[in-house]
């Protein structure tokens, strides 16, 4: 069976530094921080993480009620990033229901802010006389992807992946072999999340959220850095438009990027603690599924989220295959953890380097560890064309993916 | 005090277009709700949550409400509502 080829033909972003790709990455190419402090979290017992990265300066009233009843924030997010990539990608309102257009989006987790209004009249109040008929929708597994559905009227399969932080960058390969198998011709595919304490507090109880800069927010997380101590959580949502080769040509459409590797894999010794050889055993399948080798990568955009064994562990698994000579910078220390969304938000700003011809290095780091400075650690913006990109997504929860992109304006 | 019917149908105008974003100038006593107003049968559960706070009374189980089809309807049915709570007290 041959299978088709599949391109990136829209982009569309939710980050903590707004709306939209283009602010997106002018914040990324300055190296700005999207991280603060949040004065909730020092209210909460238990919770020495007081900094986050949350989304700011969008309106969810420019999404009609009917529809946005049944969303909670991370929907919203979702919603106005696909309607910005169908935009980018000039696909009228027709073509989305004409059964062409799937959709993969999932979320780590369901809205917690919804679970938590409803848990405060099922425990606290001890009646359930105020709960709206909308509120079950807000809380479904597929919440995202079905509201992504409904208010842009796309008829074609829906499906909504969780594996936790790897949610993304799975969603995006997924939605890559569905359009390679010719099951759609194009997919808005991606993560979403939104932020609540329970987020943060989850990470810093198992010790791996960041708790030593409170009162300095812009200067973690620090991936790889000496003096990393743990992730930032974050929100918001990235969704890449993907579509088969021949749809796009036939449309004439913009192509931006091509998907040519996938690979998704468990780590069965522990759902909590990072694996160097599951990192290795992902990304090594994902080089065979694109039919490249390790010394064809000009960058790789890493996972590293900054928790201390999260970035040796995978900063091993890139060194023993392609040792130390491939550019490697992680985007948390701009971004924070945007959880779901990190995977298909940090694909966004990969394929956008290659666009530009650049390496954006990762913030925050100053001294990088010795156990993670064997390989090629990005600390300057760099001028590199891009043929080929690698994107990690290595989750807490047990889940891998890593997905190879090729530049198709350096290589049509 | 005893709320006039001017009184009362204000509150529930108010209350309608503020739960459910409706346009001021549709809320007319002849306008119905699923063609009109555009609601559906969602918005028909939340709408008896709106009503019971704003007047503090109970009506979920009421089986007249089930007979509502336009705004004037609601209205009708919230006047003799408080009404007939005014006349038991």
């Amino acid at each position: 069976m041959q299978l088709k080829r599949v391109v990136v033909t829209g982009m569309g972003a939710i980050s903590p530094f707004g709306k939209g790709v283009d602010l997106l990455m002018e914040s990324l190419l300055k190296g700005k921080s999207g991280i603060v402090m949040v004065p909730e979290l020092k209210d909460i017992g238990g919770v020495r993480s007081h900094v986050a990265a949350l989304v700011k300066d969008i309106d969810p009233g420019v999404i009609p009620r009917k529809h946005r009843r049944t969303m909670s924030r991370m929907s919203i997010y979702a919603v106005l990033a696909c309607q910005e990539a169908l935009t980018q990608a000039e696909l009228s309102s027709e073509y989305c229901s004409g059964g062409n257009l799937g959709i993969a989006i999932g979320s780590t987790i369901v809205s917690i802010d919804t679970l938590q209004k409803f848990f405060e009249d099922y425990l606290i109040e001890k009646n359930m006389e105020q709960m709206r008929s909308t509120t079950f929708f807000q809380i479904m597994n597929h919440s995202c992807a079905f509201n992504v559905s409904q208010t842009l009227g796309i008829n074609g399969r829906v499906i909504a992946p969780a594996a936790a932080c790897s949610t993304g960058c799975q969603a995006v390969g997924l939605g890559y072999e569905i359009i390679a198998f010719g099951k759609q011709d194009l997919m808005l595919c991606g993560g979403a999340d939104e932020f609540h304490p329970l987020t943060t507090a989850s990470f810093d109880i198992i010790n791996a959220a960041s708790i030593g800069y409170n009162d300095r927010p812009h200067q973690t997380p620090r991936p790889f850095d000496r003096d990393r101590d743990g992730i930032v959580c974050a929100e918001g949502c990235g969704i890449l438009l993907l579509e088969s080769l021949e749809s796009a040509r036939k449309r004439g459409a913009a192509i931006f990027a091509e998907i040519t590797g996938f690979s998704t894999t468990s780590n069965p010794q522990n759902i909590a603690d990072p694996s160097a050889a599951s990192m290795e055993t992902c990304m090594r399948k994902a080089l065979l599924d694109a039919g490249v080798e390790s010394q064809d990568i000009d960058y790789i955009n890493a996972h590293a989220t900054a928790t201390i064994r999260g970035d040796i562990e995978e900063s091993r698994a890139i060194y023993e295959i392609f040792g130390k000579d491939v550019p490697v910078s992680s985007l948390k220390g701009h971004l924070g953890h945007t959880m779901a969304a990190s995977g298909s938000l940090e694909l966004i700003a990969t394929i956008n380097m290659m666009k530009r011809n650049c390496v954006i290095p990762t913030l925050n780091l100053e001294n990088p560890d010795d156990l993670c400075k064997n390989i090629n650690l990005v600390q300057q913006l760099e001028n590199r064309q891009i043929r080929y990109a690698l994107k990690n997504s290595f989750a807490l929860g047990g889940v891998n993916s890593s997905l190879i992109l090729r530049s198709y304006e350096n290589d049509k | 005090m005893r709320m006039t019917n001017e009184e009362i149908i204000q509150i529930i105008n108010n209350s309608l277009i503020k739960e459910f974003e409706l346009d001021s100038k549709k809320m007319i006593p002849e306008a119905m709700l699923y063609d009109d107003l555009e609601l559906d049968s969602l918005d028909r559960v939340d709408m008896v949550i709106v009503l019971e706070n704003a007047f503090k009374f109970k009506i979920k189980e009421e089986k007249e409400i089930r007979d509502i089809r336009t705004l004037g309807d609601i209205h009708n049915f919230v006047i003799n509502k408080i009404r007939d709570i005014e006349r038991a007290s």
